[in-house]
């Protein structure tokens, strides 16, 4: 599997990273060279193995479903780049 | 005084107790010492107030009497830790202007033992790097030095490293993702531990790849890293995967006596190419474990050399759901906008800002080998095939090896740059050695063994069973001893 510069750049679009037209060529190399040293994996037989979903043995501990915190307006907007009465300000979303 | 912060932590808390010297003498020494190591780039943002305060706290403590091991002990905290009020950035741009509302759980429980923040170190730009060369802050300087040239101290771990080699810090926080705390620690001469996977919360500490972070201590002795252990260690109701298991004394672990335990050598570790100095340190170290009356077996295990390509599918896949939390909106940096740019380009641009260009690098591999249509081919067969990396392990503790013994790394440190124009794939093969252990949830520990012709320093790293990391410290320990490594780097700054 090799990655062109149109691939590329639905991947950086996937990702919501601007990269800039002329940069696309050297992004589709680099991602190239690192997939091609990812296919040394097909080498593998993981026939009947399953895909590791936790290293350590334990279960998910479960708890109560009841809210447990909140009431924090300030702290959690205290480092937002822009607050406004109370709200997380972003340009407009819907026309 | 001015000599104080080279004390270990055990001889400063020894020391404290009997009132040889106290808390605020140390953490004074330690804050003119960074002062002037400014060159070296380890600390990049101070808290001397916070350290004067803490350290008055800890002497009224020590005074009282029944002070925690750690009480007094000033440290470096790496910048990947929340800590509230004090900038938490990753080493990135993204994370400007970033001050935490909440304190990471390892740093509170520091704090709550009577630990002294020094400040916030330099790293590797979230945590993604082995040379210390994609922090937003600069490349951080290995106080060891042999010519001309400027080495790196490692990385991700790189201003933890380095901080603690220059004896800037008694001792300092590190996360290991794929290596980050023993790699650094094999480069500067110093002692790093990795825990098992769920030894020690992760709340609070910027995620890389979920599934592999742990945190660990730096130190300048295998003792030292058995006290700060045990201190970081942990049920945290706030991870849900930080294990509910008593922690022990690990100190009290530190016996010296390895008689009769079984050391694994795995031949997989035998790299073409791998420099004759790094074999000669294995077969030193093994020599040395066998004098200690330990038995030494080989052992395979068949898929270490799948390790590194399994690692990097998981870790990026899993970075690049973790980073997707940057966005401009709830904290660090937002780009400036044009005219008529909507939220989208909002995203696009302040990403492209924020994130250094291995970051974007991976993220975008772990977007793609997540996308539809490659998720099978890459990240579930790198998830199957980390299962079986796992079972090597579990084959060899099952015929009942005790601890594998390996080198740290497949070379002494490298100049800073040198690894500039080589492709990405190059700088990762530094982790070869100790990324299987993240992928397995092992605890490993790097221990200095040796210098190289060139007087640069070079570890050994032991890997251990699932949560005996108190058996695990007295093999270090054992080969501390033996290797009896004391070589510092002579000071330039």
């Amino acid at each position: 599997m090799s990655i062109d510069t149109n691939t590329a750049g639905r991947v950086a679009k996937l990702a919501r990273i601007a990269v800039p037209e002329e940069d696309l060529p050297k992004l589709a190399d680099e991602l190239n060279g690192i997939l091609a040293f990812m296919e040394q994996l097909n080498e593998v037989d993981v026939d009947g193995v399953e895909p590791m979903t936790s290293v350590t043995p334990q279960r998910l501990k479960r708890r109560e479903d009841v809210v447990t915190d909140g009431n924090q307006q300030e702290a959690v907007l205290k480092n937002a780049p822009d607050a406004r009465e109370g709200f997380f300000a972003v340009p407009k979303v819907v026309e | 005084m001015g000599d104080l912060s080279k004390l270990t932590i055990a001889d400063a808390r020894d020391g404290m107790r009997k009132g040889d010297f106290t808390a605020t003498e140390i953490t004074k020494d330690c804050l003119s010492e960074i002062e002037v190591a400014k060159p070296l780039n380890a600390f990049v943002h101070d808290t001397p107030e916070i350290a004067m305060t803490q350290a008055a706290a800890a002497d009224a403590r020590i005074k009282a009497g029944d002070a925690p091991d750690m009480c007094g002990v000033p440290l470096g905290i790496k910048d990947l830790f929340c800590t509230k009020g004090v900038a938490s950035q990753a080493a990135s741009r993204i994370l400007e202007g970033f001050r935490p509302e909440y304190e990471s759980t390892i740093t509170q429980q520091l704090w709550d033992a009577g630990a002294v923040m020094l400040g916030k170190l330099n790293m590797d730009q979230f945590a993604m790097g082995s040379s210390n060369e994609t922090s937003c802050y600069g490349d951080v300087v290995n106080p060891w030095k042999v010519d001309d040239r400027q080495l790196t101290p490692g990385g991700s771990s790189g201003g933890s490293s380095a901080a603690v080699a220059a004896d800037l810090c008694l001792a300092a926080t590190g996360t290991d993702t794929g290596g980050s705390i023993r790699q650094p620690a094999a480069f500067t001469g110093i002692t790093g531990l990795k825990p098992t996977y769920g030894r020690c919360s992760r709340w609070g500490v910027v995620a890389f790849a979920s599934s592999l972070d742990q945190a660990g201590p730096m130190t300048k002795t295998v003792r030292d890293a058995a006290i700060m252990l045990e201190a970081m260690s942990g049920h945290d109701p706030k991870d849900s995967t930080s294990a509910e298991l008593a922690v022990p004394n690990f100190e009290a672990a530190l016996t010296g006596d390895i008689r009769g335990k079984k050391i694994g050598i795995p031949k997989e570790y035998r790299l073409d190419g791998m420099p004759q100095e790094i074999e000669d340190l294995w077969q030193d170290g093994i020599a040395m474990m066998k004098d200690a009356g330990a038995e030494v077996v080989d052992i395979s295990l068949p898929h270490t050399k799948y390790a590194l390509p399994a690692y990097y599918v998981v870790a990026p896949a899993e970075a690049s759901s973790n980073l997707a939390r940057y966005d401009g909106v709830r904290f660090g940096h937002r780009a400036g906008l044009a005219q008529g740019d909507g939220i989208t380009e909002m995203y696009e641009k302040t990403r492209a800002e924020g994130f250094g260009p291995e970051v974007q690098r991976r993220v975008m591999i772990g977007t793609y080998v997540l996308s539809a249509g490659f998720y099978d081919a890459y990240y579930n067969r790198a998830r199957k095939v980390r299962t079986l990396i796992k079972k090597d392990f579990e084959d060899v503790f099952a015929q009942g090896v005790d601890a594998i013994l390996t080198p740290a790394t497949p070379s002494a440190a490298f100049g800073l740059g040198e690894m500039k124009d080589a492709d990405p794939v190059q700088m990762y093969l530094n982790d070869v050695f100790t990324v299987t252990v993240n992928l397995a949830g092992l605890p490993g520990i790097a221990v200095p063994a040796g210098l190289d012709k060139q007087g640069l320093p070079l570890g050994l790293q032991l890997i251990g069973r699932p949560w005996e990391e108190a058996d695990l410290l007295n093999h270090a320990y054992v080969l501390e001893q033996a290797a009896g490594f004391v070589a510092k780097p002579a000071k330039w700054w």
